[in-house]
């Protein structure tokens, strides 16, 4: 985040800490304080391909979260998050996940502040999420999102919901920094970004959606208008420094669509965009399957077995992205222990590269309210010519703990 | 998963009205089964809706335990199976997760998961219907809305079960396909129509757990819900116990209460 959001956004987010205190004291019943607290270390094969990138960074990181019922129909949410990582200044960072005032009654619902909104039906990309900015530096998969300022209108209907999002500011991608792993061959450096609006980070980003459930399937159409969440990342050459990328925000047009579809024992899910306002338009999709083996070999454990495809047209070589054509299957394991333990392993291959990831992730409950994460990652086969290629010889091994207080 | 019951489970398994049973006219056990279910089922109508607050013991064979908390939300619908919507609380690494179900008399239900880290709703297959339910020995089928239409009938005997006349009668599931059952035979007291035990029989047919319910009690002057359930797996040792408390009955909750937008507000 550059310093000048961060100077906008967090007395905001101050005096809604302030008035949700305030209006705390009034009236203490409803009242739920919990989080988390996470210690992680990353075990790196290889030295990193740039120098001053660590082989074993560890990191710790806490939320609080808040929530009050002023009224039945009336919540105020509150979640902090900070991370202090021991080796890359870019990745020791907070945010205000969400500080939001949410309003309903049976007819509509209006929600005001920090919020977080998730579109999207397929498992291993996520295309179509588009409100919430990425928080890169937190995790690969991008399922980590920095709280969003918006006005959220919900009118739910019989014939489906419609929902309407004014989203005042915009929030920066966080990227690691010059010691990070999974980073760019250059680093990427936030506080140069670029926007293509004269309103810069203020510009006034608006979506619409509509979502209803329709026999067996649930699916989602919206249109967004304002500021891309996923930069361009450009050479900036100063003479008198060393070069580096600074990302370069677009104003975009796009129409997105999800859908979840059961049919039979299988699920079906898809996701696609149409965005205009770069260069040229252009599309993407991922969709696939998801079938689960009940009880598998007499015994409690259920095997989900997932396959998901994706495709850019943008992979002309126009604009390179990571997931341009490429398949992707998973194997879900759920022991259904007493511990909750379970086992995700998913391999995603470009098919025109051959560049392969390997993804394997476990988790278990340790007694009541700790829970530990395994998780690893190998890249193979990385091809130069893929964008993904940064990632060659950043093969890990994390374990994290986690507290849930 | 219609955590728990809208036509409760106590209304489910369910035997049959001894109206049917005169001398000239001969009922066959079928009959007579599907009449006791339908007779239980018809005693619990007009509940409109609950809510409850149940803790899920689960003990291993070496008699460790876990326990989870779920609050519940029943709204029964005329004509088709109950909505539903249940709410984790703990462990803790779950809190917020929730669950919402619309049963239905014919066809699959419909089920969608609430994840509230990433605020994200899930559609779930229900015809994954012999899974188990968090870890738990309940299997989402256990657990579901028990309409009346979702098996076969057969009654069995009468005979007395801790002291109480009982209906005894096995039921067939219907999608015997997806079911992890080949049948269940169930205990449902003459009287009242609640139910107190069931057997269930693997797809080997053999016996695979026994569910015993205690601790009924009549609420509106009419409508039975247990305070325990207490499900044990003969072939693993594992045993899981459902502790009810909390019922309120005419909440006042509406279609409103059990869609998506309604889904992702939930505390």
């Amino acid at each position: 985040m550059s310093a000048k959001l961060r100077q906008k956004t967090f007395p905001a987010a101050g005096a809604f800490i302030l008035a949700f205190l305030l209006l705390l004291s009034s009236n203490v019943q409803s009242f739920e304080i919990d989080g988390e607290i996470s210690i992680q270390g990353f075990l790196f094969f290889e030295n990193g391909a740039w120098p001053h990138q660590e082989n074993e960074p560890v990191s710790g990181a806490g939320n609080i979260k808040i929530y009050h019922e002023i009224r039945d129909n009336f919540h105020l949410s509150l979640e902090a998050f900070y991370r202090i990582d021991s080796e890359d200044q870019e990745r020791s960072h907070g945010d205000l996940r969400l500080a939001e005032a949410l309003y309903f009654t049976d007819n509509w619902e209006i929600s005001i502040g920090l919020g977080r909104v998730f579109w999207g039906a397929t498992e291993f990309v996520h295309l179509v999420d588009i409100i919430n900015q990425t928080d890169q530096v937190e995790a690969l998969d991008g399922e980590e999102k920095l709280g969003q300022p918006m006005l959220h209108l919900t009118v739910p209907r019989d014939w489906g919901v419609v929902e309407a999002f004014v989203l005042p500011c915009f929030r920066e991608r966080t990227f690691p920094g010059v010691n990070g792993r999974f980073r760019t061959p250059l680093p990427v450096d936030t506080d140069q970004a670029v926007y293509e609006s004269s309103a810069g980070q203020h510009h006034t980003d608006l979506a619409i959606r509509y979502s209803t459930t329709v026999g067996d399937t649930d699916l989602g159409l919206y249109y967004f208008n304002g500021t891309a969440r996923d930069p361009i990342l450009l050479l900036s050459h100063k003479p008198t420094s060393p070069p580096i990328l600074h990302p370069y925000y677009e104003q975009i047009g796009q129409t997105g669509l999800d859908l979840q579809m059961v049919t039979g024992e299988w699920l079906l899910k898809g996701e696609a965009y149409y965005r205009i306002g770069q260069s040229r338009p252009y599309a993407a999709t991922t969709f696939g399957f998801e079938y689960t083996l009940v009880g598998i070999a007499d015994t409690m454990m259920d095997l989900g077995l997932i396959g998901e495809y994706v495709y850019d047209d943008r992979d002309d070589g126009w604009l390179p992205t990571i997931y341009e054509n490429d398949i992707m299957a998973g194997l879900r394991l759920a022991v259904n222990d007493m511990d909750d333990s379970n086992i995700l392993f998913g391999v995603i291959r470009d098919i025109h590269h051959g560049s392969t990831i390997i993804a394997v992730e476990a988790s278990r409950r340790l007694g009541d309210s700790i829970r530990i994460n395994l998780d690893a990652s190998f890249f193979i086969n990385m091809d130069i010519m893929d964008p993904a290629a940064s990632l060659a010889r950043d093969d890990f091994v994390k374990l994290e703990l986690v507290w849930y207080w | 998963m219609n955590l728990f019951f809208s036509k409760t489970l106590t209304a489910s398994f369910l035997f049959a009205p001894l109206l049917f049973v005169s001398p000239v006219y001969s009922e066959t056990a079928e009959e007579k089964g599907l009449a006791i279910a339908m007779e239980a089922d018809k005693r619990d109508e007009g509940f409109g809706d609950y809510t409850a607050n149940m803790t899920m013991i689960l003990k291993n064979r070496q008699g460790k335990e876990s326990r989870r908390t779920i609050r519940s939300k029943t709204l029964e619908v005329p004509g088709d199976g109950d909505k539903s919507l249940s709410i984790f609380d703990t462990p803790r690494d779950v809190k917020g997760t929730a669950f919402l179900t619309f049963s239905h008399k014919k066809g699959d239900d419909e089920q969608w998961l609430y994840l509230p880290a990433l605020k994200r709703v899930k559609r779930i297959n229900s015809r994954n219907k012999s899974g188990s339910f968090m870890g738990s020995e309940f299997a989402y089928e256990d657990i579901a809305s028990q309409e009346v239409e979702k098996y076969t009938y057969k009654h069995l005997r009468e005979e007395e079960y801790q002291g109480t006349l009982c209906f005894v009668g096995e039921s067939f599931p219907v999608d015997k396909k997806n079911s992890g059952y080949t049948k269940r035979i169930s205990w449902v007291d003459t009287a009242e129509y609640r139910l107190l035990k069931v057997e269930f029989y693997d797809r080997k047919k053999s016996l695979l757990k026994t569910l015993t319910i205690e601790g009924y009690q009549q609420y509106l002057d009419k409508y039975w819900r247990a305070d325990s359930m207490n499900m044990v797996n003969h072939q693993t040792g594992k045993s899981t116990t459902l502790l009810w408390n909390d019922y309120k009955f005419r909440t006042g909750l509406t279609d409103k209460d059990f869609n998506s937008t309604s889904l992702k507000r939930v505390r």
